[in-house]
């Protein structure tokens, strides 16, 4: 059952499989485990992103392609619905119709994008995706009087997906771990009051429906990518990555795959974005096509680990969790320095991107396999020493000739 | 491409006029694309606006040619992506900016010499600065990942990152305003001085700029083709070992073509900043776009098609600016596929990539 699910890919490391299960419960139960409506907004941008990044981790990770124009897919599904319901008014069939519209622009803009990179090669593809996410974000921006421009359009949900919708009249409890774990810490004498603080009434609304439907498309659409990337297909994707000539050689026509691949990841893309918006019920230029966006969407992509799968649902989960609260614990870090010196504005709770950006380089060079891969090498080495699979530079030092030392993730 | 050669070469007298066209556009496609963008926008506008564009348009172009070029030249003498190339163009802005407050708070005279005076310590300060930060870069970021292109991506982005982060740590995040010199305010109004066209303005800075492209362009060129160094450099690309052999040290070598490129990052930046009158850390970000076509188009790391390069995206942004303004980023783009599509490689191809 479970290997059916997981199409036989396992996270192959204990501490990675404990704190993954850890994270599927605390999406799972959500709602009835962090009260308040930023916890509420990060569990379903976590959602929406795993799969952003895991889409992206197909064309990056798995067959090496470089592509900026991520968030134009993206931002494409968001505002696709969020045009449709500006223009057709509230209900479920606008929505239908908005994503299937916005699949369909998707689809003809990515298979423009493959044959463009049937005529140039990898670096080509990198720099003319970046110059067509720029052109398609400054015409969201100038079109304003069908997308809004800088203001963006606000998404009125149908009734039953919205807060004043409640499916059922009765109450539900929810249990605060954030209060229980902090009276842990401050009052840990005092269980049974801790215990009766952290239990909080969770009022179930539409809100908590487009929860779950986000989370279960989730859930759905990781399957179907860990099934995608452990069928042939992914195989050859990953042929593609490690010596494009030679899968050329054994008769697989790659351009079919990589046009394949990033039509894949863009229609996926398009769907994160439609759910995107009906979650956030708000797009505007900067949440859905920045470049800065673009950017996260790297950062959670490499930390987590290119080329698994599991390491976009840790890059995610990890990033948005530093991006909604790192700040605060920035703040509360650089409390005691006195303002204006030089030291105080570089762990100002502004500047949390700068150590972002430090750990991306480090984790580039020191971890290209990220924490996922990390963690499963120290795993695999762990469990059979003698095998001496020495570490990753070892491993992907002895490449092919031919091959410049590119430095893959580790594949076992 | 042999083959236009020799039908270029043959007897062209006794040729029609439309094979020998197709042997010009074959043989000098950005003369040919260049012509055609100046003389198509003569149709849609009158000839006064026209040369007023047009000048305008070449003058852009100089400014995004001094900054594209240095992206091109690490790319085609180190086949190094350097997507981190934005942030030294804003670091350029911000150190040139702040020279020329600190300079004409002072002086608020309008004498030529001293507002002149003051261009050059803040295109020189920039060049400065912006080339040590290229030491840096190329020792702790880039030298890891020669070779490497999709390692070189990521990590320059990550250095992107960073880099801007600490502009906005020693400048603040806000917009800043920069003075430009009083004596190179205004425009230069030029009278009945040609036929048909009739009496046109030109900005003063925008001949600056001109100038300062065309005299780097030289400058680049005559390096790369005729000295020492550029046979060094060139040798170097085309077989680091054999340099080695001959005891030359290449990363040296490699490191120098860096912080030119750099360098050259900082004064588009600055000469940019005086253009705009007002900066921000992300102004370099939003700049990226024009450089990464004029790259394209230009191909991959050929100093001369970047020229050109820079000159079509200058010309064909005033000229849909003008006609369509909402448009102008869309058919810059466009301009790149389009271009693309016709030879992949670009207008000038120097390596495969």
């Amino acid at each position: 059952m479970l290997k059916t699910l997981l199409s036989g890919d396992y996270p192959r490391s204990r501490p990675l499989a404990v704190v993954l299960v850890l994270m599927f419960l605390c999406l799972a139960l959500g709602p009835f485990l962090f009260p308040g409506t930023r916890a509420f907004s990060t569990l379903g941008m976590i959602c929406v992103f795993v799969i952003v990044v895991a889409s992206y981790d197909l064309m990056l990770g798995y067959t090496h392609i470089v592509s900026f124009a991520h968030t134009m897919f993206f931002g494409i599904g968001a505002y696709g619905v969020a045009m449709t319901m500006e223009a057709m008014g509230k209900g479920f069939a606008p929505i239908f119709i908005g994503l299937g519209a916005s699949l369909l622009v998707s689809l003809l803009l990515a298979l423009l994008l493959g044959l463009l990179s049937l005529r140039v090669k990898a670096i080509f593809f990198a720099l003319v995706t970046l110059a067509m996410a720029f052109a398609f974000l400054s015409l969201v921006t100038q079109l304003y009087h069908l997308t809004g421009g800088e203001d963006g359009l606000r998404v009125r949900v149908p009734r039953e997906l919205g807060p004043a919708f409640k499916p059922f009249d009765g109450e539900l409890r929810g249990f605060s771990i954030t209060t229980f774990l902090g009276g842990l810490f401050t009052d840990p004498g005092n269980l049974g009051e801790v215990w009766r603080e952290s239990v909080f009434k969770a009022r179930i609304t539409g809100r908590d429906l487009m929860y779950y439907i986000t989370f279960f498309v989730t859930v759905g659409v990781f399957l179907f990518l860990l099934r995608l990337v452990n069928s042939p297909f992914g195989r050859v994707l990953q042929a593609i990555r490690e010596n494009e000539f030679r899968a050329q050689a054994l008769g697989y026509r790659t351009v079919f795959y990589r046009t394949a691949v990033v039509i894949i990841s863009a229609l996926l893309a398009t769907l994160a974005g439609v759910l995107f918006a009906l979650i956030n019920r708000y797009v505007n230029p900067e949440n859905t096509l920045n470049f800065e966006l673009m950017v996260f969407i790297l950062l959670m992509c490499v930390i987590g680990g290119m080329g698994t799968l599991y390491g976009a649902v840790v890059g995610a989960v990890l990033f948005l969790l530093a991006q909604n609260y790192l700040q605060d614990v920035l703040k509360w870090l650089g409390g005691g320095l006195e303002p204006g010196t030089l030291l105080a504005e570089l762990v100002g709770p502004e500047r949390w991107l700068l150590w972002f950006g430090l750990l991306f380089v480090l984790s580039v060079y020191f971890f290209p396999a990220g924490i996922v891969g990390q963690l499963r090498l120290w795993a695999g080495r762990s469990s059979s020493r003698k095998q001496d699979n020495g570490d990753d530079t070892t491993v992907t030092g002895e490449q092919e000739s031919g091959n410049k030392g590119k430095d893959g993730p580790v594949v076992s | 491409m042999s083959a236009p050669q020799d039908t270029f070469d043959a007897d062209t007298s006794n040729r029609s006029w439309w094979e020998r066209l197709r042997a010009f556009q074959q043989d000098k496609p950005h003369l040919f694309l260049l012509l055609i963008m100046v003389m198509v926008p003569l149709f849609l506008m009158n000839p006064s606006t026209w040369a007023v564009l047009t000048l305008s348009g070449l003058a852009m172009g100089a400014m995004l040619f001094l900054m594209a070029s240095g992206m091109t030249l690490t790319f085609g003498l180190m086949n190094v992506l350097n997507l981190a190339h934005g942030s030294f163009i804003s670091l350029g802005a911000f150190a040139g900016a702040t020279v020329l407050t600190m300079w004409l708070n002072d002086y608020t005279s309008g004498s030529l010499w001293v507002n002149l005076v003051a261009v050059v310590p803040a295109l020189l300060f920039a060049l400065v600065v912006a080339g040590l930060l290229g030491v840096l870069f190329e020792r702790l970021v880039i030298r890891p990942v020669y070779g490497d292109h999709l390692k070189q991506i990521l990590v320059t982005v990550g250095g992107s990152i960073i880099v801007m982060e600490l502009l906005q740590v020693i400048w603040g995040s806000n917009e800043i305003p920069v003075p430009r010199p009083e004596a190179l305010r205004g425009a230069l109004l030029i009278r009945d001085a040609i036929p048909v066209i009739g009496g046109i303005a030109l900005e003063k800075y925008r001949l600056l700029a001109v100038v300062l492209g065309l005299a780097v362009y030289a400058l680049m060129l005559w390096v790369i083709d005729r000295t020492r160094l550029g046979i060094l450099i060139r040798a170097g690309v085309e077989n680091r070992e054999m340099v080695e052999v001959h005891g030359y040290r290449i990363r040296l070598l490699f490191l120098a073509v860096f912080v030119a490129g750099s360098a050259l990052a900082g004064i588009g930046g600055a000469m940019w900043a005086m253009y705009r009158e007002i900066i921000t850390a992300h102004m370099g970000e939003e700049l990226m776009i024009s450089v990464i076509v004029v790259i394209i188009l230009g191909g991959l790391g050929s100093v001369r098609g970047c020229f050109y390069g820079a000159m079509l995206v200058g010309l064909i942004n005033l000229y849909v600016g003008f006609l369509e303004p909402r448009l102008a980023a869309v058919a810059t783009v466009g301009l790149m596929v389009a271009v693309l599509m016709w030879r992949p490689q670009g207008l000038i191809p120097v390596i495969k990539v």
